[in-house]
């Protein structure tokens, strides 16, 4: 039965071969391959990551030396707020849609994602927002300049003009997430080989089942915050605005009840991806399988009580800074069960230490700095000292640049000879790897130090005695962005051809990925694998 | 041999419907961006033509894509399990609805409870109160913001009474005609779908007549009539939109049911727009305790 199956199939797809083979543009612009989209949302993450890695080294050149040298203090707001946006919704959460769409039918035994139509269209509109977004730097108004969180008034009373642009690129982003979010959520309820149970899959798997509920459930609510937005700046109304009964605090809660949530869709999927590549390199199964689902859920329930951990000083009540306090530590705890899991994996094991293995390190050991200054952050007494400063740059830094980017990285070596069928040059990954590890550091360690000693974020210049520690921090920035060639060097010369890949390249790897040919065949599992 | 062709999972052909989708929403987000700017700076410009192209164009791309899916539909392409993932997936999708609705309705609370008696110096913001707008007092509906904008509450009866009677009639005889459907009565299905239409469309017509009172010389409840204004017609205006959306679909449904289309077992188009319904009804009865009774 199972041959007839396949043998129908075959006779059916043979005979639409030609109209279904689109060649050239068209094929990207029509596909329904998850493959296809895959590869686009990861190339288009890339091609942001360096635009807007680019807008940071100007800002990184501005602040080499004190006073103002290159580029005028609004200018700089443009350039600081778009590189946020550019960086969060454009870089890093495709980059995560991108392997979504790549490795989750493959890892669940499906033949594509659920909604294949659907897939195309979340990917095509992301273009457009960012080319709304970006095209407002040539706009009359500017580019928006009030910060990539848009706090009200700076965006409403005090904008540039160019809020309307910014809300409506917002808006279609925002679809785009929700429906390649549903897509996810379906194709891991629905879509699952037969006898691959909830808690049989691979916990890559888990952390995108989560992070696309997590989107679902938030980004409407940025909807609605940038529509108060429009509302507020163009027609009138006074939400964020105590004259008429509004109150601008109330934009900052708002925005993160979304927005704290929206931290976690971008590290979420980096624990599932690092939790893929450490029991492969270490050739042991990974550590407390449950216990890491049972954290990941956890870390997301809890994301949504802890938002105005990011508003201490905005004089709320004291009930509610204690409330949001303790909450924010409780985070601590799951985060802490999957750091020592992965530890617990790592021992003992039979380590090598290819190029995915040493992001994947580096990406444990980095973010939990990360999370332990997102600890001191976490107190409210200290925070009303490290509010605002470099201290919180360096701290979400370290969590985004250095875990969910170094996870990003590991992943795409890892994969790569399946994308491709040709293993990437070690070496240069290796160089890539090294280059990036010294690199980031200069860039983001002495910003704890030049919060601690009263920096603030967000401003051009700045008081002589910072100015040491921030000519580091700007080489340390050339140096990383120049580094992110050496990976487009390696993506590319992978592509190109090299050593031809096995089935399986990683010895210690495990998943039905590794069970399909490399380069992973146009369609796979058109009719599912068993599962035991 | 013929069913089992379709026991695999139907992966549908390239399709240019997507990026058609794309480039209409394009148009639609630069439009309406250029038209909101133009129309701070008191400029014309081209910005509406643009926003109004981009929406004929979805509508055009529904259309197509719609058609599309009902053609592979009908002629027996899906499967059970495709026909679960079209459901989960409208489930996820209002989820998402109810989220956005959560985001005017947290506002709302807020605003209430927090920001209107902390002007009024509440809590410990009793300087607030003293030092910004002395003169100020709560109340809810804020008949008087800290500014002096003057307005006045809209009452529960009258109006947004039958409305709430209209639309909760119309989630019943929505029931009803699914449950027609399911039994293969087709005039009784025609029959209650006519008829919850009929009430969508009533209600949406009391809701025209209820803003132009609003509007009136006597109430001079607008948009602009401070937080109470704001809210009142923001979630109101978002309901609004979200039923006529659910109008729009029953009416569809209603023309496909006369084509022929459906089967008591396999209606996910009916169902899906059968949910909406039930969806925007109570979005409806949380707008009328929260924004009008309470």
């Amino acid at each position: 039965m199972t041959t007839d199956v396949l043998n129908d199939h075959d006779s059916h797809e043979g005979e639409h071969h030609d109209d279904h083979k689109m060649t050239g543009i068209k094929r990207w612009l029509y596909t329904t391959n998850h493959k296809d989209i895959g590869s686009m949302y990861l190339w288009f993450s890339f091609i942001m990551f360096l635009i807007g890695g680019a807008l940071a080294m100007v800002i990184r050149a501005e602040l080499f030396q004190p006073g103002l040298q290159i580029v005028e203090p609004d200018f700089f707001n443009q350039l600081t707020t778009v590189h946020g946006l550019i960086m969060v919704f454009g870089a890093i959460m495709p980059a995560f849609v991108g392997f979504a769409n790549w490795m989750l039918p493959m890892m669940i035994g499906a033949p594509d994602m659920a909604l294949p139509r659907l897939n195309n269209w979340s990917f095509w509109i992301l273009p457009f927002a960012f080319a709304i977004l970006i095209g407002s730097f040539f706009m009359e108004s500017g580019a928006p300049n009030f910060g990539w969180t848009f706090y009200a008034p700076l965006s409403t009373t005090y904008s540039n003009g160019s809020t309307a642009f910014f809300v409506f690129a917002v808006h279609i982003m925002g679809i785009s997430s929700i429906m390649g979010a549903i897509n996810i959520v379906v194709t891991i309820m629905n879509m699952r080989a037969p006898g691959m149970t909830y808690m049989k899959m691979p916990l890559f798997v888990w952390t995108f089942f989560i992070t696309a509920y997590l989107l679902i459930a938030v980004m409407p609510i940025l909807a609605g915050v940038v529509t108060m937005l429009l509302t507020d700046t163009y027609f009138g109304t006074s939400f964020f605005d105590a004259a008429g009964g509004g109150d601008p605090v109330l934009f900052q809660h708002i925005f993160w009840f979304f927005g704290h949530p929206e931290v976690y869709i971008m590290i979420l999927p980096a624990f599932g991806i690092v939790s893929t590549i450490i029991p492969a390199f270490s050739r042991k199964k990974l550590f407390g399988y449950s216990s890491m689902v049972y954290a990941t859920a956890s870390i997301a329930f809890l994301s949504f009580i802890v938002w105005a951990h990011h508003m201490f000083t905005t004089g709320m009540p004291l009930f509610g800074e204690l409330f949001f306090m303790y909450c924010t530590m409780l985070i601590a705890v799951p985060t802490g069960v999957k750091v020592f899991n992965w530890m617990a994996t790592m021992w003992r094991g039979s380590m090598t230490f290819e190029t995915p293995m040493l992001f994947s390190i580096a990406f444990v050991i980095l973010f939990t700095i990360g999370g332990f200054s997102g600890l001191m952050l976490a107190l409210t007494p200290v925070d009303f000292q490290y509010h605002d400063t470099y201290f919180v740059v360096a701290h979400f830094h370290y969590v985004l640049v250095t875990g969910s980017l170094f996870s990003i990285f590991a992943g795409a070596y890892y994969w790569l000879p399946k994308w491709t069928g040709y293993m990437y040059n070690e070496t240069l990954g290796k160089v890539h790897f090294w280059c990036s590890l010294i690199s980031v550091n200069l860039l983001f360690f002495p910003m704890h130090f030049l919060g601690l000693a009263g920096m603030p974020r967000r401003i051009p210049d700045y008081a002589l005695q910072f100015a040491d520690f921030n000519k580091w921090v700007s080489i340390g920035g050339f140096a990383f962005g120049l580094s992110q060639l050496i990976f487009l060097v390696v993506v590319i010369k992978c592509i190109r051809g090299g050593e031809k890949a096995p089935a399986k390249p990683w010895e210690g790897a495990e998943g039905l990925e590794w069970t399909v040919a490399s380069p992973a065949p146009y369609h796979t599992f058109t009719t599912p694998p068993k599962i035991d | 041999m013929t069913t089992k062709k379709y026991e695999t999972y139907y992966v549908p052909a390239q399709s240019h419907w997507p990026i058609v989708g794309a480039v209409a929403l394009f148009m639609i987000a630069f439009g309406a961006g250029n038209y909101v700017s133009d129309l701070a700076k008191g400029e014309g410009g081209y910005g509406g033509y643009l926003l109004l192209a981009g929406i004929a164009l979805i509508i055009y791309m529904m259309f197509g894509w719609f058609k599309n899916v009902i053609d592979e539909s009908m002629s027996g392409k899906y499967s059970p399990q495709l026909d679960s993932s079209f459901r989960q997936g409208m489930s996820w999708f209002i989820f998402s609805e109810v989220m956005f609705f959560i985001a005017f309705f947290g506002a709302l609370m807020y605003i209430r409870v927090f920001s209107v008696p902390w002007l009024d110096g509440a809590g410990n913001n009793v300087m607030t109160g003293e030092v910004l707008w002395p003169e100020f007092t709560a109340t809810w509906p804020l008949v008087k913001t800290p500014d002096g904008t003057v307005t006045q509450g809209m009452g529960w009866y009258g109006l947004p009474l039958i409305n709430t009677i209209l639309l909760l009639t119309s989630s019943i005889t929505a029931h009803f005609a699914h449950i027609a459907l399911e039994q293969d009565r087709r005039p009784q299905l025609k029959a209650w779908l006519g008829v919850t239409i009929l009430l969508g469309t009533a209600f949406l017509g009391f809701q025209v007549l209820e803003y132009s009172h609003g509007y009136s010389e006597e109430m001079q409840l607008y948009l602009t009539s401070g937080v109470y204004g704001n809210t009142f017609y923001l979630l109101t205006g978002f309901h609004g939109m979200h039923v006529t959306l659910g109008t729009v679909m029953l009416i569809v449904m209603f023309f496909r049911i006369l084509k022929g289309h459906f089967t008591p077992k396999s209606h996910f188009a009916f169902q899906a727009a059968s949910w909406y319904w039930h969806f925007v009804d109570v979005v409806w009865v949380m707008l009328f305790v929260f924004v009008y009774i309470i």
